[in-house]
């Protein structure tokens, strides 16, 4: 596994991690109701848990597992994986913090850390899949290397 | 990989990029209101990224990486997964419509809602019946026989 990918599956787990210790805090609130605040928390769990780990993990493994890009350059331009990588750490990052934050004290500043936060998460996305999209196809030579063992069959 | 499976990740990847484009919507809109009828792409934003986007990529992926039925490579009978990619992607519409009705109009046709359910159901049972037989552990491929 190449490092880029490495980084992103680490990091994936990592907010699985965090994502199941914001989970349970919401539960054990649920039932002893420590802080009517700890509420806020839900949708951080739900995006720590669906963009943290479940998206940020698919995108390490596609990044690695899916058909090379080339023979010279198998990954494609790696900066595409970096930028996705930056951007969406970063808006999740602002996210979990600016959003419980505007849930207990609205201020404009929170406000408009969510928007940024949405657009560093989009952005992340589209670049993703401009780095993945060349890379959804077919092995060159499948076609050929089926007939050869279809000959050798009969 | 397969056309079949090009064909769902990269439908998977559309939906991907629609259902961040509308999340990224949604957070900027509580954070810095604009519309207040922007909630409804709330909806959207999750059929949009469950199924057709997380559901989606692991059909096109496991269509692809399961074991084969048979020396030739077989996947099994691939109009199952056809259905699966129509019907599927069909109910992801129909949710999107609704929410789109409701954010535009008001209108709730919460009807469409039954519909998509009944698309997901069928897009799995197909999934499911395709992939069944290819969850096996490793053996010796039969080789077909010439009259197939």
């Amino acid at each position: 596994m190449y490092p880029q990918a490495r980084i992103f599956i680490r990091t994936a787990l990592a907010y699985l991690v965090a994502a199941f210790l914001v989970g349970a805090l919401v539960l054990v609130n649920q039932g002893l109701a420590l802080d009517s605040r700890i509420g806020a928390l839900l949708p951080v769990f739900y995006h720590l848990l669906m963009v943290g780990w479940t998206t940020q993990l698919i995108c390490g493994v596609a990044l690695w597992m899916f058909p090379p890009f080339s023979r010279e350059q198998p990954r494609g331009d790696e900066r595409l994986g970096w930028a996705t990588y930056a951007l969406l750490n970063s808006g999740l990052l602002l996210r979990v913090v600016a959003e419980p934050l505007h849930a207990w004290q609205p201020a404009p500043w929170s406000g408009w850390a969510l928007a940024i936060s949405g657009v560093l998460q989009a952005t992340s996305i589209w670049i993703f899949v401009a780095a993945i999209w060349p890379r959804v196809k077919g092995r060159s030579g499948d076609k050929e290397r089926g007939r050869h063992s279809d000959k050798q069959t009969q | 990989m397969p056309r079949l499976s090009q064909l769902m990740i990269r439908t998977a990847l559309l939906w991907l990029a629609f259902g961040y484009t509308a999340g990224g919507l949604l957070l900027a809109n509580k954070g810095v209101p604009l519309l207040a009828s922007l909630w409804a792409l709330r909806d959207l934003h999750i059929h949009v990224l469950l199924v057709g986007w997380t559901a989606q990529l692991a059909c096109g992926v496991a269509f692809w990486i399961l074991p084969r039925l048979d020396a030739q490579g077989s996947r099994g009978d691939e109009r199952l997964v056809w259905g699966c990619f129509m019907l599927l992607n069909g109910g992801v519409v129909v949710a999107v419509l609704r929410s789109l009705i409701w954010m535009v109009s008001r209108n709730d046709l919460v009807w469409l809602n039954v519909i998509a359910g009944v698309l997901y159901l069928a897009a799995t049972l197909a999934f499911a019946r395709n992939a069944w037989p290819r969850i096996a552990p490793f053996r010796t491929l039969p080789r077909p026989s010439r009259e197939q």
